[in-house]
């Protein structure tokens, strides 16, 4: 339940219904658009891009802005072109985090309470790369996610799923020299959104990145492979491009499953290209926090 | 000349509530103290609503123009300006970061500070900037600023409140839409 006083402002499209008894089996709201509707936007938005890449218009690579079948962008996506600047000093550079800032327990989110959470415990690891293949050494990685039964510790999430006292679902690490990362986590489950009647959001892990620049910036999810409801889900889709939708899917690497403890998933994270002019020091060295 | 793509970014979503923010990370130095000012300003959608649920980053050199490479933005000590803070909006749709007034990275450049936008509803995030309204003479000579037609070019300007602190405000859409920034493709 929203208390504050602005609660009339919230677009409470992504909240689900009050976790009271029987929530699940509330009413359905017979106005709220269904999958069906959201699917023939979605396909005729994939038919038009696929149409204007054999017209031969460039791939996209990042989802696009305005993309109505996510209700909540009609209003908060630009219409005018971003316009194109080059970096000066300060975009140029990224803040430094270093170990000052993470403690290493940070990335086992298995951890963090007094017992053990529920569901699949995994590893998920990879390296943070520039656009031109260097490693982002020394750099901050942030994800969060839901719990196993598809709920978040956020009071907004009022999905009748239940909270795991064992787990808050936020980790936090430094990549090392070579710009890998890894965190130790439990597979979270997909959860029920209100984009549209019966919509579904694909299991995910949202991660935060910064790269050497700070034009390098990006927040993402991570989806886990096979899933069936990438079809369904207008955020996935809103990057119009096969090949750009699966360079957000992890990869099952048994070499990394860990024997009667975690299955393994892979997954690199490749930033945009480093607009700075480096030294040999900068792309040799690591970014941490020595002096 | 980039040899490999990049990672499609994603919305940031409505849940990062428990996750992104931290202590005191809106607070580049601590309130009150020698030379802090407030930047404040409120985030509004195409319907000129407020929004409540986004999330700003701000990176800016120090007051004398210096880009700082300091760790311990996540966990302040409160002496060591790092130059990078996070604010997430209030119910009413206001960030609020304490911090200085960003110096000239070189003579006669017109200070700004970088800032990220990010928010349920947005599918990727957004770079813009923050110009500093004084000194014309730099703000004219800007290469940026100068690339745009009047109107649009004072969204990016902030304006200077009586107690010495900045306020400026973020359209994600419609009239005053705020300019957000491209900096791939073209002059690599």
């Amino acid at each position: 339940m929203l208390l504050d006083a602005n609660a009339g402002h919230y677009q409470d499209d992504e909240l689900v219904p009050a976790a009271e008894p029987h929530a699940g089996h509330a009413p359905l709201d017979a106005a709220a658009e269904t999958q069906a509707d959201l699917s023939a936007e979605i396909k005729a938005i994939g038919e038009a891009y696929a149409q204007a890449l054999k017209n031969g218009a460039a791939p996209e690579t990042q989802p696009r802005l305005d993309f109505a079948p996510y209700r909540s962008s009609i209003l908060r996506h630009p219409t005018k072109s971003l316009h194109h600047a080059d970096p000066e000093t300060i975009e140029l550079y990224s803040p430094a985090f270093g170990h000052q800032d993470v403690h290493a327990l940070e990335s086992d989110l298995t951890i963090q309470h007094n017992g053990e959470p529920q569901g699949e415990r995994i590893i998920v690891q990879g390296k943070v790369l520039d656009g031109d293949g260097r490693p982002v050494a020394g750099q901050l990685v942030e994800i969060w996610q839901a719990n196993a039964a598809g709920r978040y510790i956020h009071k907004r999430d009022q999905h009748p799923a239940p909270l795991d006292p064992h787990f808050t679902g936020v980790g936090r690490c430094i990549t090392g020299p070579d710009g890998s990362y890894r965190f130790t986590t439990i597979k979270p489950g997909a959860y029920p959104w209100k984009n549209h009647l019966n919509a579904w959001r694909p299991a995910h892990i949202h991660f935060s990145l910064f790269g050497t620049d700070f034009t390098q910036r990006i927040v993402t999810q991570m989806y886990f492979p096979g899933d069936q409801l990438f079809p369904l889900d207008p955020i996935y889709q809103s990057i119009v491009d096969q090949d750009a939708r699966d360079r957000l899917v992890a990869t099952y690497d048994h070499e990394l499953t860990s024997p009667e403890w975690a299955l393994g998933y892979n997954w690199d994270i490749v930033l945009s290209g480093s607009k700075r002019t480096w030294t040999e020091n900068e792309a040799f060295g690591d970014a941490g926090d020595e002096e | 000349m980039s040899k490999l793509t990049p990672t499609p970014g994603q919305t940031v979503g409505p849940f990062y509530g428990y996750a992104l923010p931290f202590n005191k990370d809106n607070e580049l130095l601590a309130p009150g103290s020698a030379g802090s000012i407030r930047l404040q300003g409120t985030v509004y959608d195409g319907a000129g609503e407020a929004i409540p649920d986004a999330i700003l980053e701000i990176w800016q050199p120090d007051s004398e123009g210096n880009v700082v490479q300091r760790t311990g933005s996540l966990v302040r000590d409160g002496y060591t300006f790092t130059g990078w803070g996070r604010a997430a909006v209030g119910n009413s749709g206001v960030y609020t970061f304490t911090t200085v007034n960003p110096g000239p990275t070189e003579a006669g450049a017109a200070p700004f500070i970088s800032v990220a936008v990010f928010a349920r509803g947005l599918m990727n995030r957004l770079f813009t900037r923050i110009y500093l309204p004084e000194n014309e003479e730099a703000l004219a000579a800007d290469p940026l600023l100068s690339s745009l037609d009047p109107e649009r070019r004072s969204t990016l300007i902030a304006r200077r409140d009586a107690d010495g602190g900045l306020t400026w405000d973020l359209r994600l859409q419609g009239e005053n839409e705020t300019v957000f920034l491209d900096f791939e493709g073209a002059s690599q």
